[in-house]
């Protein structure tokens, strides 16, 4: 990183990435609701804000596939890259995307 | 944006489709209250004359059942009827008192059936055909040895209500006022061949004749004297002469009524804010009683609610089919000609055919079908296209395949010729090309899912051949592939059994195992196949298999229900619905303590406790163990309850301790995963107090001992149990429970409930295991052995740490920031 370009984000440490079990989420709360952080079967993390477009949903209990969760009240199956639903309902709304970057193993939430 | 209020007067078909054509466009923008007075889930009432003829279930026929109002945040009154409608303040008043602001509101209050003032009108037996109570009442009738109908009205509802009581062991007379049945769709020749086909099925016809009254003994129906002096006997009289709108609220409002509430082109009526749609409505002078104008009805409704100011409803061509098996009838437009009209006709005497096209100005204006109704959607898509048939003239009534010089041979080719835009599905308005589309895009390979996704033959199901010919030229070999058993999901194309089989055969001992082993197209599986694999591993290995708890559904991951809030319910157990003050007083403090909003008792006699938060589940579980209790498992697919009566212990008809039984059978049961939930009850004696005969597996005690029942339901199929076997003893009893439980879990495919698995797999067949001895005792001893690692509160676990980053939020540093 450049620390002499100033980042426009400010960053939070909020643990390791190995605190998120594989195939599985954690919870973050904030004052402005929820944010669920998903690590995927080849390692990849992400971080959405923790509702389903469809009814709220707390996508941090679903069932974590591929690069998509399955939304635990009615098994809408979400993007984590994108926030999207996928297969029969795309285009029904989005979830937010939380921003994200990972250093050394550490996950950093990034709030602008 | 704050939401719309949508208020839905009435929960017919009309009704719930509107609310369906809005959510798919916006499922955002209403919050909407439905209103409907029949105690029941909306149903698809042009499928009743199958549920009469007992060629379907009232099951089959239900269109959106409760969890669709539940997962569409819809509110159902349902019972409530409404009272009033004041367009100045914009509120419903419903029965009982009960008030509802809208902002839009959509009157769907369909149409009463006709009843003819006749003299003897109100005896008992008399009764219309219009609603599932209807129904009911004439199966009853029919139940009688020997009993007649006569059915008064000559059209196609009447003709149904007829075949279908004939189909139910009755004599039926149609009594019809005109010259020829379904004057309004067939002309004198069809009428003549319906006529005959319909004495062939045994159903009578009396054409021409006036009714005159209804006599009657006791207050019961006997017989229709007509004008002429004759007399019909019959124990049960329809009315099937036509229906009404039902206009009464509107005009109670203030809007506009002719003959149904009118409405313009948008379905607005004359107040901006009301709408109507269906049978009560009169759009351009008339009110409709098929279902395809209704679904236009709704469709435009939808757009226009969802900001389409321009979509516009223009009016419906209409075609009618006759739903009696065997006789093929169709009719749409002008069917009989006229002025300035020419007909082609054809006839086969052998096969019992006729056909009649008729043409105005070079155009097809309407046909009559009969025997052969197989080009009726050809004609009907020509007569909508307006197109010029000078040209195909000659081959015209011959049909579409000579026509397009197919030769007719092959139906498939037939169906390949069809245009991307001719419509397959009446009912829901879906034409070929979105059929194939969808079979495409979407990787479609059976019936049901082209219904799911295109809705085609999903109501009336006249065009299902027709869909299954579409999945076949598009599939072409891919379809055939599709003949064998179903796969477990999208990503495999095996089966439950056979993935099951090669899990033991190939020692298969991991989720990651069985995908390689298998072929699994996706590399972690999807959220169906994983809690699939995840049982059968546990069933084929228990105490070997590391159970996968990231391929587990959120209730068996945190041991606790997931509510719609996001916070969980927990259902402490009580053996075999027995309590004691210690744990209710236990449960109070716990309900204290954590401010645990709601406390319901549950049907299979368990407290369950709402809206815990799920950062304090393990805290809730801590002072529920500290009084004895242990997880009830009511989030399991597994054992859930086991509800008993208090059996010979308390009660004076009691013939064995059922209370006892269940207690024992819940301790020796618990916490075994089975593939889909399993409830038990035992009974003391066949007054059957605990329900036992709809459960997954019941017990009822008699004098002689126990019978053993299997195979109920009680949810949205409701179904009596089997009997399985009757034993002597209460040793017996718990053995073959626990075989049959045994063979259920090793053979029930993931989400099968046992009464599912029991109509795959038969009766007999279990039966057969469970008889015999060898078999039944193997059974039971892998039971056993796997309850060896079944047998232990997850709660505690979890209260010692097990698993503690699942109830714990990963950090609390932006909590406050």
């Amino acid at each position: 990183m450049n620390a002499l370009v100033k980042d426009p984000m400010s960053w939070t440490d909020v643990g390791a990435v190995t605190d998120i079990p594989l195939r599985g989420a954690r919870r973050v709360p904030t004052p402005a609701g929820v944010i669920a952080i998903f690590r995927t079967g080849d390692g990849k993390v992400f971080a959405l804000k923790d509702a389903c477009p469809h009814k709220g949903g707390p996508l941090s209990q679903g069932i974590v596939h591929g690069h998509a969760v399955a939304c635990p009240l009615h098994n809408w199956s979400i993007d984590l890259a994108t926030g999207e639903p996928l297969g029969a309902d795309r285009g029904k709304g989005c979830t937010p995307v939380v921003p994200l970057e990972v250093r050394d193993g550490r996950i950093l939430l990034g709030r602008a | 944006m704050t939401r719309q209020r949508l208020v839905v007067i009435g929960n017919g078909m009309a009704g719930c489709r509107a609310i369906e054509e809005i959510l798919a466009r916006d499922s955002w923008r209403y919050e909407i209250t439905v209103f409907g007075a029949e105690p029941r889930v909306n149903y698809d009432r042009i499928m009743l004359s199958p549920v009469l003829a007992g060629e379907k279930s009232f099951a089959d026929i239900v269109i959106n059942d409760e969890a669709w109002y539940r997962d569409n945040g819809i509110r159902l009154l349902s019972g409530v009827a409404v009272t009033a409608i004041d367009p100045a303040s914009k509120t419903v008043t419903g029965a009982g008192g009960v008030r509802v602001r809208y902002d839009k509101l959509i009157l769907a209050t369909g149409s009463d059936p006709v009843r003819l003032p006749l003299p003897g009108a109100d005896l008992e037996g008399v009764v219309t055909f219009r609603d599932l109570d209807d129904v009911e009442a004439m199966i009853a009738a029919s139940a009688h040895p020997g009993a007649k109908a006569v059915v008064i009205g000559g059209g196609l509802l009447g003709i149904e209500a007829a075949y279908g009581l004939v189909r139910r062991g009755m004599a039926a007379t149609v009594v019809h006022l005109m010259d020829v049945l379904m004057e309004r769709q067939l002309d004198a020749s069809a009428s003549f061949l319906l006529t005959d086909a319909l004495s062939a099925r045994g159903v009578e016809t009396v054409l021409g004749a006036q009714s005159e009254e209804i006599e009657g003994a006791d207050g019961r129906v006997t017989g229709l004297r007509l004008k002429d002096g004759r007399v019909l006997p019959c124990d049960l009289l329809v009315m099937a002469v036509g229906i009404r709108p039902n206009v009464a609220l509107a005009a109670a409002a203030g809007l506009a009524i002719g003959r149904g509430i009118v409405v313009d082109d948008q379905m607005r009526t004359s107040h901006g804010a009301i709408f109507a749609i269906g049978e009560c409505a009169e759009h351009r002078g008339v009110a409709y009683g098929l279902v395809a104008p209704i679904w236009e009805m709704c469709r435009t409704l939808g757009k226009v609610l969802t900001g389409d100011e321009a979509a516009a409803y223009e009016g419906s061509l209409l075609q009618t089919r006759l739903k009696v098996s065997g006789v093929d009838v169709f009719s749409a437009g002008k069917f009989s000609g006229g002025d300035g009209c020419e007909d082609i006709v054809f006839r086969d005497a052998g096969r019992g055919v006729y056909k009649r096209v008729v043409l105005e100005a070079g155009r097809v204006a309407g046909a009559v079908l009969f025997g052969d109704a197989a080009d009726g959607a050809w004609y009907f898509d020509l007569m909508r296209s307006g197109a010029e048939v000078a040209d195909i003239r000659e081959t015209l009534i011959f049909g579409q395949s000579v026509t397009e010089g197919l030769r007719g041979l092959d139906p498939s080719a037939a169906v390949a010729a069809m245009a991307d835009q001719a419509e397959v599905c009446g009912c829901n308005g879906v034409c070929k090309g979105a059929i194939t589309g969808a079979i495409v895009s979407e990787g479609l390979t059976t019936l049901e899912s082209v219904r799911a996704v295109t809705k085609a033959s999903a109501s009336c199901g006249s065009c299902t051949p027709l869909v299954e010919k579409l999945l076949k030229l598009t599939l072409g070999d891919g379809f055939q592939e599709q003949t064998g058993p179903k796969p477990v999901c999208g990503c495999t194309r095996h089966g439950h059994d056979e993935t099951r089989r090669r899990i033991l055969a190939e020692g298969l001992k991991s989720i990651p195992a069985v995908m390689q082993a298998l072929e699994w197209t996706t590399p972690d599986g999807c959220a169906s196949c994983r809690p699939a694999l995840n049982y059968y591993l546990i069933c084929a290995w228990p105490g070997d298999y590391r159970d996968d708890k990231q391929s587990r559904f959120i209730n068996e991951r945190a041991h606790a229900n997931i509510q719609k809030d996001g916070t969980f319910s927990v259902v402490p157990r009580m053996w075999g619905g027995m309590t004691s003050s210690d744990e209710l007083r236990a449960i109070a403090d716990v309900v204290d303590k954590f401010a645990i909003p709601a406390v319901k008792v549950t049907g299979g006699q368990r407290i369950d406790l709402l809206g815990v938060r799920k950062d304090d589940l393990p805290a809730v579980w801590a002072d529920l163990n500290a009084a004895g209790m242990v997880s009830g498992h009511a989030y399991a697919k597994g054992l859930r309850t086991v509800k008993t009566c208090v059996g010979s212990e308390w009660c004076r008809f009691g013939t064995q301790d059922s209370t006892g039984l269940g207690v024992r059978l819940e301790k020796f049961m618990w916490g075994s995963w089975t593939p889909a939930k399993v409830k038990l009850g035992v009974s003391g004696c066949p007054r059957n107090c605990a329900e036992a005969t709809c459960k997954d597996i019941g017990v009822v005690c008699v004098d002689s001992g126990y019978e053993i029942h299997i195979g109920g339901a009680a949810g949205l199929h409701i179904q009596g149990t089997e009997i399985l076997t009757r034993v002597a003893t209460e040793e017996a009893a718990v053995w073959t429970i626990c075989a049959v439980t045994q063979l259920y879990r090793e053979e029930g495919w993931y989400l099968e409930r046992i009464y599912k698995w029991m109509a795959r797999v038969g009766l007999d067949s279990i039966k057969a295991r469970i008889e015999n001895p060898d078999d039944r005792r193997a059974l039971h001893d892998r039971f056993a052995y796997s309850q060896r690692f079944s047998r232990i509160d997850p709660w505690a676990e979890r209260v010692a740490g097990r698993h503690a980053e699942e109830f714990n939020p990963l950090s609390r540093r932006m909590e406050f920031a």
